[in-house]
C-alpha cells in the first residue's frame, strides 16, 4: 500500500531577553557559573511570585506577526503541573487555551516551489533547570544527580505547526526556514547545540488519499537539522514496516538515539502525564492592546523574502543567488557588508556585487561547510573577501591562485594582500620574465611543437599549461597564451621559408 | 504584668513620642509577658527575643533622631507563613520545620522599614489550612479566654498573642476567614483587605487567588495604622493593585466620630441561617441596634448564591494549593524523608524519596486538600469541578455587586459559633469547614472584611467567650469599614475586655 507521511512540529525557542521570564535574573545563563543566575523566584522558593517579562511577550508577538498569525486581544498564563526535580515550583508557567499568537503560516521554499505550512499557535512559557545525572554514584547509593538552576525561568517560546508536512525533507525545510526567521527577528540565538532551539515532532502514516490521521508517535531528543531529518526518515520506515506487517502503531513518545540512529520507546500513552492545567492565579490575564501590536508590526525588521527581492533589485543579482544569500540572516548580512563596500581599484562596480556572490556561494561556502562553520564565524572577513576580489580583478593573481589565497586567508586570518606578497604569488605580466619559460617549454616538447606546426592547434593549449607550470601559476594566462602562440607562429614561418629568413638574418647581419 | 502589655498601637505611639516609654521598655514588657503566659497560650512557633531587643534599640534611635513612623518601636507578632530573612519560617509544617528564608515578605519588609519590633513568628494551621490552629505540626494554640478552647484559625497564634497581651498587634493571613475568624474567637479586631491591596510577595502561598495579608489588633484604629503601613503596590506581585497606600486615618478617642447618619447597612439573611448559635445571633443583633442608634439605616438584603460559597471555596482553594505545595518534595530545601534503612535507601530512588517526603512532611488536612485539588483539576473532572466553581465564583461576585448598589456595607456574624473545645471538630472536616461559612464568600469575591468584637456568650460550661461582628464592603472600601468599625467601637466597651489569663 502507498502511505502518506504526516508530520507536525513543536519547536521550543529560548528568547534572547536581558532578564528571565518571570524575574530579574539575567537570562544569559549559558556561560555563567553553575547556580549563579538565581533568585527566590526562579528557585521557586516559598512565597516568591512571578512577574511577566514584557520584552518576552513582545518577542512572541513579533514572531507571531512574522508568521502571519493573529494576535488575540486576551491572553493568559496557565500552570502545567508535573513533578520533576528540574521544575522548581512543581509546575511550569505556560499557556494553555489562550496563547499569544494563533493561526499563522510559514512558506517554505523547497527548490523554488513554495509550500505553506500552517502554524497553529505561538505561546510563551519558562524553561526548566538543567539536570546532570551521574549513574555511578559515590557513597554506594547508586548514582546521583545535580541541578543547575540557571536555566530555570529562561523565556521559552513554543511554535506549534499544523500537521502539514508530508516528508522528512519538508520538516527539515520548515525548521530551517523557521530558524532563519527567528534570527532575522533577532529574538533568539537559535543555537541548536546548546538547546536554544529544540524540536519535537509528531509523525504518523496514513494510506495515501485518506483524510483521517493515523496513530502518531512523538519524537524527542533531536539536536540538529540533520538528526531531525534522520529521525523522521527512520520513523517513517519503522511505522511503515509495522503497518505492512499488519501491526498497529502504538501512540507513544520515542527518543532519537543519535549514536545508534534509531528511535526507541520512552513513554506510552497510558503513562502520559495529566498536566492538570489551570489559569495561573499569580498572573492576571493580559490585555494585548491592538496599538501595541501595530507598533511591533511597524518595527518588524526586513525578513528573508523582502530582502531577497531587494538583493535582486539593488545588486542586480539573479534570483537564485539572492535566495541562497538571504536564506540566513548572517549570510545576508555578510553579503551586504561585502557588496556594499567600495570595490577595490580595478573592479567595475557592476561586476563587484555579482563577484562577491560568486565567491561566497562557491569557494567560501565550501570552506565553511567543510568545518560546519557558520558564516558569522567566518575567518575570512567581508573586507578580506573584497580585497581578494580586487587582487584578482587587477590581475595581480589569477582566479586559480585567488582560490588558493582564499584558503590561506581562511586558515590564517591574514589579509589577502599580505599572503600574496609573502608567498610571492604576484602574477607575472612582464613579457621578458615569461619568455624564457616559453622557450624552455617549446624546446622541451618538440613533439607538441611539431604537432602544432602540423596543423594541430590544440597542442598550443598543452604548451600554455607547461608554461603556467614553469611559472608556478604566476604568469598572466592571457600573456602566456599570446607569447606561446606568437612563438609557435614564428617557428611555422621559419619552417615555410627558411631561406628568406636566413636571408633576412644575413641581411640583418649585413647591416 | 505591665500596663504596657495592653496598650494599643496608638497609645504606645503616643507614649513613645512623648518619651514616656522607650521601645526597649515596651519590648522587654512584651517578652516578660510572653515568658509569663506563653506556656498556657502557645501562640508562638518561634520567639526572636534577641532580634526584638536589637530592633527595639534601633527603634529608640529612630525615635531619638526624630525619624519615627507610626509603627516604630512597637512589638508585633508575624504569622509564620510570611518569609522573614534569617528567621525560620515553618508554615507550622514539618515540611519547613527548619526552613530559613533568604528574603523578607514585602509586608514584613514594610513593617521593618518603619522600625517595627518583631517578637517572633505566630502559630497557625499548617500552611494556613484550618480554622482552629489545631493543624499546626508543632502544637495547638489555646484561646486566652478559655485554655480548653481553640483560638480559631488559621491565624490563631496572631489573634491569641494580641488577646493575651503578648504582642501589641500581629500580621495574619486570610484565605477564607483566617484573620477575621480567630480575631472574633479571641475578642480582638481583624481586617482582611481587598484582594490586591497588600502584596503577597513572601506570603507562602496556600490559595493564590484568595490569600491576603491582614492585621489583627486591639482596636480598629490599630488595624488602620497597620494597613496603612503594608498596603500599596508592589512590583514583585503582579496581582497587587497599582495604588499607593491611601493612609487610613481615624479620629482619636473622644472626638465626635460616632455619627453614622446616612450610612446604609445591609443584613444578608443567608448569613443568619442554620448553624448560627443563639448567643452569636443575639450579640450581632444587638450590635445592629447600636449601629442604628449611631444613625445608620439597616435593611435586610439577600445574597442568594451564598449557598455555593463553601463548595466553591473547597474546590478553588484546594486546586490552587495542589499546585502551590507541589514544590515541597525534599529535593531543594526543607524536610526530606530520612527514614530509610541503608539497604532501602539504595533501592528506593528519587521518586520514592519524593513520595515519602510528602507523605511524612504534610499533615492530614494539607494532604486532604492537595488530594481534593488534584482530583478537581484532573482530566475529565475539570469542567465539573474547577470550571463550575469559577462560575459559582462569578455568581457570588455578582451578588455582592448587586447588593452594594443599595447598601454601603453588610453586617454579619464573623463566625457562626464561639470558640469551641480543642479536639471537638478535628474528627469531622466538614464541621470544621462550616465555621468559615460567613467569611469565605468575602475571599471568593476579593472584598474587604473587618471583624470587630461585639459581645460575649456566657454559659454554664464555659467562661464568657467573645463574639465578632463582620463588616463587608465593596472592593477597596476599607476606609468605610474602618469608619463604621471605629464608630461602633467608640460606642462600646467590648474591645477593651481582657481575658482572665
Amino acid at each position: 500500500m502507498e502511505y502518506e507521511t504526516v508530520i507536525g512540529l513543536e519547536v521550543h525557542v529560548q528568547l534572547q531577553t536581558q532578564s528571565k521570564m518571570f524575574c530579574a535574573c539575567r537570562a544569559d545563563y549559558q556561560s555563567a557559573p553553575v547556580n549563579s543566575r538565581v533568585c527566590p523566584v526562579c528557585l521557586g522558593l516559598p512565597g516568591a511570585l512571578p512577574v511577566i517579562n514584557a520584552r518576552a511577550v513582545e518577542y512572541t508577538i513579533m514572531t507571531g506577526l512574522a508568521l502571519n498569525c493573529s494576535i488575540p486581544r486576551l491572553t493568559k498564563f496557565d500552570r502545567k503541573n508535573y513533578p520533576y526535580p528540574d521544575l522548581m515550583k512543581g509546575y511550569q508557567i505556560s499557556q494553555y487555551d489562550l496563547p499569544i499568537a494563533v493561526d499563522g503560516r510559514l512558506e517554505i521554499g523547497d527548490g523554488g516551489e513554495g509550500r505553506v505550512i500552517g502554524v497553529r499557535r505561538v505561546h510563551l512559557e519558562e524553561d526548566v533547570a538543567k539536570m546532570q545525572h551521574f549513574p555511578d554514584g559515590r557513597g554506594g547509593n547508586g548514582g546521583y544527580s545535580l541541578v543547575d538552576v540557571n536555566r530555570s525561568g529562561v523565556p521559552l517560546m513554543e511554535v506549534v505547526s499544523e500537521p502539514d508536512m508530508r516528508s522528512a525533507e519538508e520538516a527539515r525545510a520548515y525548521l530551517m526556514t523557521l530558524h532563519s526567521l527567528l534570527q532575522y527577528l533577532g529574538v533568539s540565538t537559535g543555537n541548536m547545540q546548546d538547546g536554544s532551539f529544540r524540536c519535537d515532532a509528531n509523525i504518523s502514516l496514513r494510506p495515501a488519499g485518506s483524510d483521517e490521521f493515523g496513530t502518531r508517535t512523538e519524537i524527542k531528543n533531536m539536536n540538529s537539522f540533520r538528526s531531525v531529518f534522520q529521525a523522521l526518515n527512520f520513523e517513517v520506515g519503522r511505522q511503515r514496516r509495522v503497518l505492512e506487517d499488519g501491526g498497529r502503531v502504538v501512540q507513544e513518545t520515542r527518543g532519537w538515539l543519535e549514536g545508534r540512529a534509531v528511535t526507541v520507546s520512552q513513554r506510552s500513552k497510558e503513562e502520559a502525564h495529566d498536566y492538570r492545567y489551570f489559569p495561573e492565579p499569580d498572573l492576571p490575564p493580559l490585555d494585548i492592546a491592538p496599538d501595541w501590536v501595530e507598533q511591533i508590526r511597524g518595527r518588524l525588521p526586513e525578513l528573508a523574502p523582502e530582502r531577497c527581492a531587494r538583493f535582486c533589485r539593488d545588486y542586480g543579482l539573479p534570483l537564485y543567488d539572492a535566495r541562497l544569500l538571504t536564506a540566513s540572516k548572517a549570510m545576508a548580512d555578510y553579503y551586504e557588508r561585502a557588496a556594499g563596500m567600495h570595490p577595490a581599484a580595478g573592479t567595475a562596480r557592476e561586476s563587484h556585487a555579482k563577484q562577491v556572490s560568486n565567491w561566497m556561494l562557491s569557494d567560501l561556502a565550501r570552506l565553511l561547510n567543510l568545518e560546519n562553520r557558520d558564516i558569522a564565524d567566518s575567518p575570512v572577513s567581508p573586507e578580506h573577501l573584497v580585497e581578494l576580489i580586487g587582487l584578482v580583478d587587477a590581475g595581480t593573481v589569477s582566479v586559480t591562485l585567488g582560490k588558493t589565497v582564499l584558503e590561506e586567508v581562511y586558515a590564517s586570518g591574514a589579509a589577502p594582500r599580505r599572503i600574496v606578497e609573502e608567498r610571492g604569488y604576484t602574477q607575472i605580466s612582464d613579457t621578458a620574465a615569461v619568455e624564457p619559460s616559453v622557450r624552455e617549454a617549446l624546446d622541451a616538447n618538440p613533439r607538441a611543437v611539431a604537432d602544432y606546426l602540423g596543423g594541430k592547434d590544440s597542442a598550443a593549449k598543452f604548451l600554455v599549461g607547461q608554461v603556467m607550470k614553469l611559472t608556478r601559476g604566476q604568469a598572466k594566462p592571457d600573456l602566456v597564451n599570446q607569447l606561446v602562440t606568437g612563438a609557435l607562429e614564428r617557428r611555422k614561418n621559419e619552417g615555410n621559408g627558411a631561406a628568406d629568413s636566413a636571408n633576412q638574418s644575413k641581411g640583418a647581419g649585413a647591416d | 504584668m505591665s500596663e504596657y502589655n495592653w496598650l494599643t498601637i496608638q497609645e504606645a505611639r503616643a507614649l513613645l513620642a512623648r518619651r514616656e516609654v522607650s521601645s526597649v521598655e515596651l519590648t522587654r514588657a512584651a517578652l516578660e509577658r510572653i515568658e509569663a503566659v506563653e506556656d498556657s497560650v502557645r501562640s508562638f512557633i518561634t520567639l526572636t527575643p534577641d532580634l526584638a531587643m536589637a530592633q527595639a534599640e534601633a527603634a529608640d534611635r529612630m525615635l531619638a533622631d526624630g525619624n519615627a513612623f507610626p509603627l516604630t518601636g512597637i512589638p508585633v507578632q508575624v504569622k509564620d507563613v510570611m518569609c522573614t530573612e534569617g528567621v525560620r519560617t515553618t508554615c507550622a509544617s514539618r515540611m519547613l520545620a527548619d526552613y530559613v528564608p533568604v528574603y523578607n515578605a514585602t509586608a514584613v519588609e514594610r513593617l521593618l522599614r518603619q522600625g517595627a519590633v518583631m517578637l517572633g513568628k505566630g502559630n497557625m494551621d499548617e500552611f494556613a489550612m484550618g480554622s482552629s490552629c489545631e493543624n499546626s505540626a508543632f502544637h495547638p494554640t489555646r484561646n486566652p479566654w478559655d485554655a480548653a478552647r481553640v483560638p480559631g484559625g488559621s491565624s490563631g497564634g496572631a489573634a491569641a498573642s494580641v488577646a493575651a497581651g503578648e504582642a501589641v498587634y500581629a500580621l495574619g493571613s486570610d484565605t477564607g476567614g483566617s484573620v477575621r475568624q480567630p480575631a472574633a474567637l479571641c475578642g480582638v479586631t481583624g481586617l482582611k483587605p481587598s484582594y490586591g491591596l497588600v502584596s503577597r510577595y513572601g506570603l507562602v502561598a496556600y490559595a493564590s487567588s484568595l490569600d491576603q495579608i491582614g492585621p489583627i489588633g486591639r482596636s480598629v484604629a490599630d488595624c488602620a495604622l497597620t494597613l496603612s503601613a503594608i498596603a500599596g503596590h508592589d512590583p514583585r506581585d503582579a496581582t497587587s493593585l497599582p495604588l499607593k497606600s491611601p493612609g487610613y486615618s481615624l479620629p482619636g478617642a473622644g472626638a465626635d466620630n460616632g455619627d453614622l447618619r446616612g450610612l446604609r447597612l445591609g443584613v444578608p439573611q443567608e448569613y443568619f441561617a442554620e448553624g448560627l448559635e443563639d448567643g452569636v445571633r443575639q450579640a450581632v443583633e444587638q450590635a445592629l441596634a447600636t449601629l442604628e442608634a449611631l444613625g445608620a439605616s439597616v435593611r435586610e438584603v439577600s445574597l442568594p448564591s451564598t449557598k455555593y460559597a463553601l463548595a466553591c471555596y473547597y474546590i478553588i482553594a484546594p486546586s490552587e494549593c495542589s499546585a502551590n505545595l507541589a514544590r515541597y518534595d525534599g529535593v531543594k530545601y526543607g524536610y526530606s524523608y530520612d527514614g530509610y534503612s541503608y539497604d532501602e535507601k539504595a533501592a528506593a530512588g528519587m521518586w520514592d524519596a519524593m513520595e515519602q517526603t510528602r507523605r511524612h512532611g504534610f499533615g492530614p488536612e494539607v494532604t486532604r486538600r492537595i488530594m481534593l485539588g488534584t482530583f478537581a483539576l484532573s482530566a475529565g473532572y475539570y469542567d465539573a469541578y474547577y470550571l463550575k466553581a469559577q462560575q459559582a465564583r462569578t455568581l457570588i461576585r455578582q451578588d455582592f455587586a448587586a447588593v452594594f448598589e443599595t447598601v454601603d456595607a453588610l453586617v454579619t456574624p464573623t463566625s457562626p459559633v464561639v470558640a469551641f473545645p480543642i479536639g471537638e471538630k478535628t474528627g469531622d472536616p466538614v464541621q470544621m469547614y462550616l465555621i468559615d461559612v460567613c467569611t469565605l464568600p468575602v475571599n471568593i469575591a476579593g472584598l474587604p472584611g473587618l471583624s470587630v468584637p461585639c459581645g460575649f456568650v456566657s454559659g454554664d460550661s464555659h467562661p464568657p467567650l467573645p463574639v465578632g461582628m463582620q463588616l463587608i464592603g465593596p472592593h477597596l472600601s476599607e476606609q468605610t469599614l474602618l469608619r463604621i468599625g471605629h464608630a461602633y467601637e467608640q460606642a462600646t466597651e467590648w474591645h477593651k475586655q481582657r481575658p482572665p489569663l
